[in-house]
């Protein structure tokens, strides 16, 4: 539908940008087209997000300077700038009016001190210099254009009362405004739910037809780019390896980096028919050539015949959210409620479910961070609750917890060594420096570190090093089960899937159990052998593999998967269907949530009724 | 280029240490012999009243309204002036600190009542209860010194709880709670090495404000005896003499200026050498 003959909206040409004397950008082109969206792909230091703040001149206010290279921005009917020669002055008219951008944290990128309608209306006021009333107005128009309800009410409230996804429309919104010719978009759906995220996909794909305008996305998911994208960029430390149609990139690689990239990311579905989760080889770039690396094999480590080594039952956690003047409590989070579930030894249980499922909450609570309001933990046919302080310090030992972020969850002053080696100093678990730094190397190199790099500290590694630190960590004290919280969550797919191989070989090999909370259900699919669907903190599916994913029962599981982004161009599914937010499970104490009655649909496959 | 920047950094963070470390050296130790180095600071010489200094070689920095060397006073003084200083500052970090950390960790109860107890010491004018405390007890260089820890452990004790406050959320501490870390080994290990870079600035700058704070008490007749030389004493003595004698104020003061810089310089090596974010280690 669009002639690419026409002179391009935006021409990158020969960009380079560095910082200092890094080049953190090199010798890029390419070009945007109105109304076609463009990705750039790529995973962390790349220089993508770099490349977009360029195109903004945002860079500059980090230190960037430009050696070579034009970005020429030709709307039509203007002459044509260099965006890259323009004064400041000029820039400001541009930002935000012609070009404008919307980043990743629709948390932060708000001010939380003043209305929705007023940060709307400021747009309007500085660009097209409206007055107030007439801002107002059209600041109501474009939230409902965003497809928020209620729009007119909106205007009056503050960012902090409304949800992630519905910021992300005001975001969307605000930067729609001054109706720019190109839209920038920086990893935008990331922090958000697959099925918000399906929603603003959505919008964004509808608003792009509507008004006509470019659009350069920039993500590192490769479902989303089969999405969203008409063209795709492929970057890899700083340069272009590849650049088509989205038809192409994803049907035809041709750069030995996107192949890798294409063969790491999980596909949902593509275990359909086994029985166990499979560990599949690694497509490794060495040297510019493509290696597999490692066997394939069944991942049939769960011994089912034993007794469980973990039973949760009618485990409930609530937090108190509003107190009155008299400390009375009258509302509540009802996180989780009446939670029942078991852990072989050997076996992976994953637990699925958006924010506010409660997720997290559960194992936390395994982990004695947090302490339940009724219900029972037995470990190894132990009760929880009658275990004394000496036992309970031994679960600590026996329970290991990996956290989401292993930037965050080292303590930065600390070496990896002294934090690898502190479960085995609290726990008394050895003897002797000498001994214990042996034990770390060992671990380091268990998880495929090198063993001198014990005196380092954790800025100087990477994410998926870091990670790999924290498993080393865990690994320890000799657990018998490993609760994983969103472990590989804030990895990039190639080191994903490391990691996702490294947790299968240790399963094998030390016969551990894992408990896998997450949102991303390719991953679960790949890596569990039993699921758990969590919703509003109570399981509404749960059953072997197979059972939750190809023969979905529950709705709620189906509107999960169909969320899920596939990594392929030629199915662009309709989701009509998704509609709405989740929820809150914060409620008045007096009406604590109905809980939904469960039963067994084949052996092992438990629903929970559906409200009709 | 990048090398050369971190380079030139480095040097720049070890010239830190040694200027602050010789500014310092040379004044603690100038003081702590200053018996032996030079003249007795009380030693009045009618004869030679308001010398100028650089002068004569026996009063280098000049003499006061009473013929005293001002060189010898400046030294003799800072005895009472660094003690003062540093003596005020430990014991409210001391106290600051744990009682920062109590309330920030276990919160509760103990968060209530040590706050309250900040929120009272807050409301009080620091004159107040200079006034009522030396009527109590009587000026002294012990009691100085105990003021000032009772009118400043809580902006230390402030300071840690709000730093414990957000540390407690962090995942690393998580993480060492997840594994079964005990209370004193996560507030010493993981607390205490991460909430020291503020507490440390916040003490450079008050010692030099005690310094300060030591010479108004004795000013106002509720520090140290007046006959005892310090540096906050001369700077006020020498007041009345500033149009025609500016050396015995100056010297005096410069010596604060020096000490403080040096431990302004010290202080910040200090921080950035616990932060291993800024350095790598091979």
């Amino acid at each position: 539908m669009i002639t690419s003959e026409r002179t391009p909206l935006l021409c990158v040409d020969n960009l380079s940008v560095r910082f200092g004397s890094t080049d953190v950008v090199r010798n890029l082109s390419f070009d945007v087209h109105a109304g076609r969206t463009m990705a750039v792909v790529g995973e962390s230091g790349s220089g993508k997000s770099i490349t977009s703040l360029s195109v903004m001149r945002l860079a500059d206010m980090i230190g960037a300077h430009y050696p070579t290279g034009r970005i020429n921005f030709a709307p039509e009917g203007v002459a044509p700038r260099d965006l890259l020669t323009c004064s400041r002055k000029a820039m400001r008219s541009i930002r935000g009016k012609e070009i404008a951008m919307i980043f990743q944290e629709p948390m932060t990128s708000l001010n939380p001190v003043y209305t929705i309608g007023d940060q709307l209306a400021e747009v309007l006021i500085l660009h097209e210099s409206r007055s107030r009333a007439a801002a107002l107005g059209e600041a109501e128009r474009l939230l409902s254009l965003v497809r928020l309800p209620d729009a007119g009410g909106l205007l009056g409230r503050y960012p902090h009362q409304l949800s992630g996804g519905m910021r992300q429309r005001v975001m969307i919104a605000m930067s729609l405004a001054c109706r720019p010719r190109l839209l920038i978009a920086d990893e935008p759906t990331t922090a958000l739910d697959v099925t918000v995220q399906a929603q603003i996909l959505d919008i964004m794909k509808d608003l792009q037809a509507e008004l006509g305008m470019a659009m350069i996305f920039i993500t590192h998911d490769m479902g989303v780019v089969a999405e969203m994208a008409d063209d795709v960029v492929v970057m890899w430390e700083g340069s272009k390896v590849e650049q088509g149609t989205v038809e192409e990139v994803f049907a035809r690689p041709r750069h030995p980096y996107t192949r890798m990239l294409l063969g790491a990311v999980p596909r949902l579905g593509e275990m359909n028919s086994h029985a166990y989760p499979l560990r599949t080889p690694l497509t490794m770039l060495r040297d510019g050539e493509l290696v597999s690396e490692g066997e394939e094999r069944l991942q049939d480590t769960a011994d089912y015949s034993a007794a469980p080594l973990l039973k949760v039952e009618d485990l409930s956690v609530q937090f108190d959210v509003r107190k009155t003047f008299w400390g009375r409590v009258t509302h509540r989070n009802f996180a989780v409620s009446r939670v029942s579930f078991e852990i072989y030894p050997g076996e992976t249980l994953a637990l699925v479910g958006e924010s506010g499922s409660g997720k997290s909450t559960i194992g936390r609570t395994i982990q004695q961070l947090q302490e339940p309001a009724a219900g029972e933990v037995w470990f190894d046919g132990r009760p929880m609750s009658q275990m004394k302080l000496a036992e309970r310090q031994r679960l600590r030992r026996e329970v290991q917890y990996i956290f989401q972020d292993p930037f965050a969850s080292l303590d930065p002053r600390r070496t990896i060594e002294e934090s690898i080696a502190e479960p085995i100093h609290t726990h008394g678990l050895m003897e002797g420096s000498r001994a214990i730094k042996a034990r770390v190397g060992e671990l380091l190199e268990r998880v495929g570190l090198d063993a001198d790099m014990a005196g380092r500290y954790p800025h100087e590694f990477s994410g998926g090093q870091r990670q790999r630190i924290c498993i080393a960590r865990a690994l320890a004290s000799r657990p018998r089960l490993i609760i994983a919280d969103e472990a590989l969550s804030a990895l990039d797919v190639s080191v994903q899937a490391q990691v996702i191989n490294l947790f299968m070989d240790l399963q094998r090999e030390e016969g551990l159990a894992y408990l896998f909370i997450s949102h991303d259900m390719a991953v679960v699919e790949k890596m569990s052998h039993r699921v758990a669907v969590l919703y509003l903190g109570q399981i509404i599916e749960s059953g072997s593999r197979g059972d939750v994913f190809e023969r979905t029962a529950h709705s709620y599981t189906q509107r999960l998967i169909s969320a899920v982004p596939v990594a392929d161009p030629t199915i662009r599914r309709d989701r009509s269907s998704l509609n709405g937010e989740v929820p809150s499970a914060i409620r008045p104490v007096e009406q604590p949530p109905v809980i939904l009655p469960r039963h067994d649909i084949a052996p092992g496959h438990c629903v929970a009724r559906e409200n009709k | 280029m990048a090398a050369t920047i971190s380079l030139h950094l480095r040097n720049l963070k070890s010239l830190e240490f040694i200027l602050g470390a010789v500014l310092l050296g040379v004044i603690v130790f100038c003081v702590l012999f200053s018996q032996w180095l030079f003249t007795p600071p009380g030693a009045i010489d009618l004869g030679a009243r308001l010398l100028p200094p650089f002068q004569d070689v026996a009063h280098l920095f000049g003499t006061d309204a009473l013929g005293r060397d001002v060189l010898s006073r400046v030294a003799a003084g800072g005895w009472v002036s660094l003690k003062v200083g540093f003596l005020s500052v430990m014991g409210s970090v001391v106290i600051g600190v744990v009682m920062g950390l109590i309330s920030g960790y276990y919160r509760g109860v103990w968060d209530v009542i040590v706050m309250r107890f900040a929120d009272i010491q807050l409301a009080l004018p620091f004159i107040l209860l200079a006034i009522t405390f030396v009527a109590i007890l009587g000026g002294s260089l012990t009691n100085t010194i105990i003021l000032l820890i009772i009118s400043q452990w809580v902006q230390y004790a402030r300071l840690v709880r709000g730093s414990v406050l957000t540390l407690r959320e962090r995942e690393f501490i998580l993480s060492a709670r997840a594994i079964g870390v005990k209370d004193m080994a996560l507030i010493l290990h993981h607390f205490l090495p991460n909430l020291l870079g503020p507490v440390i600035v916040l003490m450079t700058l008050n010692v030099a404000n005690n310094i300060l704070l030591e010479s108004s008490l004795t000013f106002l007749g509720l520090g140290v005896d007046p006959t005892i030389p310090s540096w906050g004493g001369m700077l006020a003595e020498g007041r009345t003499y500033l149009q025609t004698a500016w050396w015995i104020s100056v010297f005096p003061g410069l010596a604060i200026l020096l000490t403080v810089l040096g431990l302004n310089l010290l202080g910040d090596w200090l921080r950035d050498t616990l932060d291993p974010t800024g350095r790598t280690s091979r």
